[in-house]
């Protein structure tokens, strides 16, 4: 299940402008990875390019490579929709389907590839929403929509939705960012359990955060206005936090700037 | 805005405070009055319209023979007989306008949320788009009559009304769908792009769903406002006092064009008819704005 | 929080199963990327779903489409409008004559049809400009709040009023009640122009007086509707400043929503105008035909181009007497085209009503 994603000279633009420059890394598989670094640092373009999500903005440009365990995602013969189905995504906003049920919102990626074996949904759902902690809350509403969750209900319920489809990789973007402080350590709890079935690959701009839930740190600056992003260095979160290899790296952890 | 500015009985202030002076206090009075009036004034005809089609159409329209019968094989002096013929044509002539109109529309406002971006074929279509919203019916009608009936020789018939409602129909639903799919937000799609499902799905299964109750109302709306429509039945169907099914040729009656008939009736019959005709139009028309309504309350996507 | 960069990307218009902007990347894995920086649309797409390609061919041809049909619509009636333009034995736009009874001797000019149009519009456009004014400043400004809603609803239900009944209404009920002031303006006021006794029987109501207010409640709907929007848009600040400045409520609409409005208010009377020169069914019923020429009178008869055409429309038989019609159908796309064009240029050019 869980592979490993390497991030090879990665450039990425937003139709003139150079967003992020020369990025390669490497993500070990069950393995959690933060993103850190201040606003406009290009973390979260990064994580988008990780699915092809990057491209759905008009202009977006990619350059370099995502290989999957070895497979460059970006290939002319890839599907981006396939790649989306391998490797999921986790999103700033909780942003359930408000039209849908918890259930459906939860089978939503197999239902609309085409999976219509009721029996087989289920169990995809009590399983999935099991994965996510949020089953025992919602098992007796499961028709009810899923706009009426608490946020903190409402992102477990987007993790459930996007580990049903079973993908290698997750990413998430700033999922806690919108949360308040006991559903923030709910879904860092659920982090740490995922890890053991997932590859995942987190934005945060809480560094406290990224300390407790990631193995693996990578820390993007900004030169100046208008200059690309660009990655600092990676390293293991314990050495990032305690000893980082670069100034700014320390600067930035130590709060003396961002 | 509850503020007592407004009202100048308020400003009869404590002595450390100065008074408004009288002539802003009459400036501000006057004008609120003024204000008032104006809306007064706007409910004053639409009260006096509503209460003369009801006075002189609601005993018509009593009568269990208005809603099965037609005037088939009546004279004009001759009371009796019933609107079947008219109300059909009117409920069929939007119904086959709209089976059209609706995908037509949706599609080409997909096209310009979706796909158009800034490209110069979107320009040029809400360009087109902006031009139908503004042509006036009779024109309208006047393209289908050259188009239809001119060139390709065909002769009138309820269809070729149906096609002129079209024209004034399709750039209603464009509008409201654009408006519509406007407002879903765009974390949506990425949630849905995210889980590797492809646009076209995407479209399909979440965004339209979410815009739905939106674009039916809109739908429903515009469908009322097409079938009160008089100037494409005049120029393109003629009136029949008996039913006609049938789309494509023959005579076919309309409530619009049966009341251009009988206005000049001067008889009795021709005055109930008339009025008859006028109420039903208003009440399919009220019908399909409640259901518009209806359509919002219910389909509205729900939290609880 | 967001980066900025993302955060900026405009809305809807992306497409994410398309490699559209991506570098292609070489098939040999080794090989190394080549900059491909400012050629987007160039790369061809290898890996388009047959669902995506389909539905987006279905919703770009149904863009191509309208295009397409309108473009030929237009075209289809300038070439049937010029075979009797041609024939036309006098002045198409300066002559008052219109006979197309015998398609062998066209006489149609348009000037009639041109001056009653216009003046029945504007008549309308007068007497609904400050009536919807003020009903926009009161349902955004002076309403209470909780009614402001139905109260708009209601206004919005005289546009559901089919323009049929508006115009049986005017001829049967309104005529009437209107003739005796309309008696007495022409008696005490017949010396202007405007009063004068007209080409048609005042009894009869069927004067542009009658249809200019028809038509002025038929056109309020939309005026109010739109000024009202733009009225609801004045920024919150600007009217609060005021207040806090000690305005009247009165002072407060003149100096903050006014101003701001301004151009939203002129912009829907544009709009109100483009209906009212196209008003069809309503004119149609009320306005008295007559054979004699429009005398600059809010008394007299006579026919707008929509209801010249709608009178004329069932006994179309001949294509060159039709064609006289449609041309004059034309003149009435071309006034109503610029109307709205201004209306929508003016809204344009104010990026605070978005």
């Amino acid at each position: 299940m869980a592979k490993r994603l390497d991030i090879k000279d990665l450039n990425l633009y937003y139709g003139k402008f150079h967003a992020v420059e020369n990025v390669s890394l490497a993500v070990p598989p069950k393995n959690v990875t933060a993103f850190i670094g201040p606003s406009g640092c290009g973390k979260s373009t990064v994580l988008r390019s990780l699915n092809r999500m990057h491209e759905v903005a008009p202009g977006a440009r990619v350059e370099g490579k995502v290989l999957l365990d070895g497979e460059d995602i970006y290939a002319s013969t890839v599907d981006p929709v396939e790649v989306r189905r391998t490797i999921g995504m986790v999103f700033q906003r909780p942003n359930p389907f408000p039209t849908m049920s918890i259930r459906d919102n939860v089978v939503a990626g197999l239902k609309l590839a085409g999976v219509k074996n009721k029996k087989e949904l289920d169990e995809v759902a009590e399983r999935s929403l099991r994965g996510a902690n949020l089953w025992n809350e919602v098992k007796d509403r499961l028709d009810r929509p899923g706009g009426g969750l608490s946020g903190g209900q409402q992102q477990r319920l987007c993790i459930a939705r996007a580990i049903a489809v079973q993908p290698d990789v997750l990413l998430m973007d700033e999922p806690c960012s919108a949360l308040d402080p006991i559903s923030t350590l709910a879904i860092e709890d659920l982090i740490t359990e995922l890890k053991k079935d997932y590859t995942i690959v987190i934005v945060t701009h809480n560094m406290q955060q990224a300390a407790r839930v990631s193995d693996q740190t990578a820390f993007f600056n900004l030169l100046g206005v208008g200059q690309p992003g660009q990655l600092i260095e990676v390293d293991d979160t314990e050495k990032i936090f305690s000893n980082p290899g670069q100034k700014a790296t320390e600067d930035y952890i130590s709060g003396r700037f961002g | 805005m509850s503020t007592n500015l407004a009202d100048p009985t308020r400003l009869a202030t404590p002595p450390t405070f100065q008074a408004v002076s009288l002539s802003r206090r009459i400036k501000n009075g006057f004008a609120t009055t003024l204000v008032w009036g104006a809306f007064l004034i706007a409910i004053i005809p639409l009260v006096w319209v509503l209460y003369t089609v009801i006075q002189r159409g609601f005993p018509v329209i009593l009568d269990g023979d208005w809603w099965q019968k037609s005037l088939s094989g009546l004279l004009a002096r001759q009371q009796g007989g019933g609107a079947y013929h008219a109300i059909y044509g009117t409920l069929v002539q939007g119904l086959v306008c709209g089976i059209i109109s609706v995908p037509i529309g949706i599609m080409i406002a997909i096209y310009l949320v979706e796909y158009g971006g800034r490209s110069k074929l979107a320009k040029a279509t809400t360009f087109m788009v902006d031009i139908l919203t503004g042509v006036p019916s009779i024109v309208a009608a006047l393209f289908v009559y050259t188009v239809w009936i001119t060139y390709a020789g065909m002769g009138r018939s309820a269809f070729a009304v149906s096609i002129a409602l079209v024209l004034l129909m399709v750039p209603v639903v464009v509008r409201t769908t654009e408006e519509m799919l406007k407002i879903v937000p765009d974390e949506l799609r990425e949630a849905s792009y995210a889980l590797g499902i492809p646009k076209w799905k995407t479209i399909v299964k979440i965004v339209i769903p979410t815009a739905l109750s939106g674009i039916l109302t809109g739908i429903m709306l515009a469908l009322a406002r097409v079938m009160g429509e008089t100037a494409p039945v005049l120029v393109l169907a003629a009136y029949a006092p008996f039913i006609n099914y049938n789309l494509f040729s023959g005579p076919m009656a309309s409530l619009p064009l049966m009341m251009v008939n009988e206005r000049n009736n001067p008889t009795q019959a021709g005055f109930e008819r008339l009025w008859g005709a006028a109420i039903t139009l208003v009440l399919i028309i009220t019908l399909f704005n409640l259901l518009a309504t209806v359509i919002s309350r219910v389909l509205a996507p729900k939290t609880k | 929080m967001n980066d900025p960069v993302v955060a900026k990307r405009p809305a809807g218009s992306g497409d994410p199963g398309a490699v559209r902007g991506v570098a292609a990347a070489p098939t040999a894995s080794e090989a190394p990327i080549p900059p491909t920086p400012a050629a987007p649309e160039t790369t061809k797409a290898p890996h388009v779903r047959p669902g995506d390609r389909i539905f987006r061919g279905l919703a770009t041809g149904s863009g191509v489409f309208i295009v397409v049909l309108i473009g030929a619509i237009g075209l289809f009636l300038i070439l049937q409008a010029i075979p009797s333009l041609g024939l036309d034995q006098i002045n198409f736009l300066t002559s008052r004559e219109w006979n197309t009874t015998d398609p062998a001797n066209l006489r149609f000019g348009i000037l009639d049809l041109l001056l009653v149009t216009v003046i029945v519009s504007i008549l309308a456009l007068l007497i609904a400009m400050p009536i919807a004014l003020g009903i926009a400043l009161f349902l955004t400004q002076y309403a209470p709040r909780n009614l402001a809603r139905p109260f708009a609803y209601v206004v919005d239900l005289l546009a559901a009023v089919p323009s049929i009944v508006f115009g049986l209404w005017g001829l049967f009920v309104l005529g009437p009640v209107l003739f005796p002031f309309s008696e007495w303006l022409i008696e005490n006021l017949g010396w202007i122009p405007l009063f004068a006794k007209g080409n048609v029987n005042v009894q009869l109501g069927g004067t542009i007086f009658t249809a200019g207010i028809v038509v002025a409640v038929m056109i309020l709907p939309i005026i109010t509707a739109v000024s009202r929007e733009v009225f609801d848009r004045t920024p919150r600040m600007h009217i609060e400043g005021a207040i806090a400045l000690g305005a009247t409520k009165w002072e407060v609409v003149r100096t903050t929503v006014l101003p701001f409005g301004k151009a939203g208010y002129v912009s829907a009377s544009m709009l109100g105008l483009g209906r009212a020169l196209g008003e069809t069914i309503a004119v149609m019923i009320i306005l008295s035909t007559t054979s004699a020429s429009f005398g600059w009178s809010l008394f007299d008869g006579g026919a707008t181009f929509a209801s010249k055409i709608a009178l004329a429309a069932p006994e179309f038989n001949d294509t060159r007497s039709a064609g006289a019609y449609i041309a004059a159908g034309l003149v009435l796309f071309v006034l109503t085209f610029v109307v709205n064009a201004i209306a929508r240029s003016i809204v344009a050019g104010h990026k605070e009503y978005e």
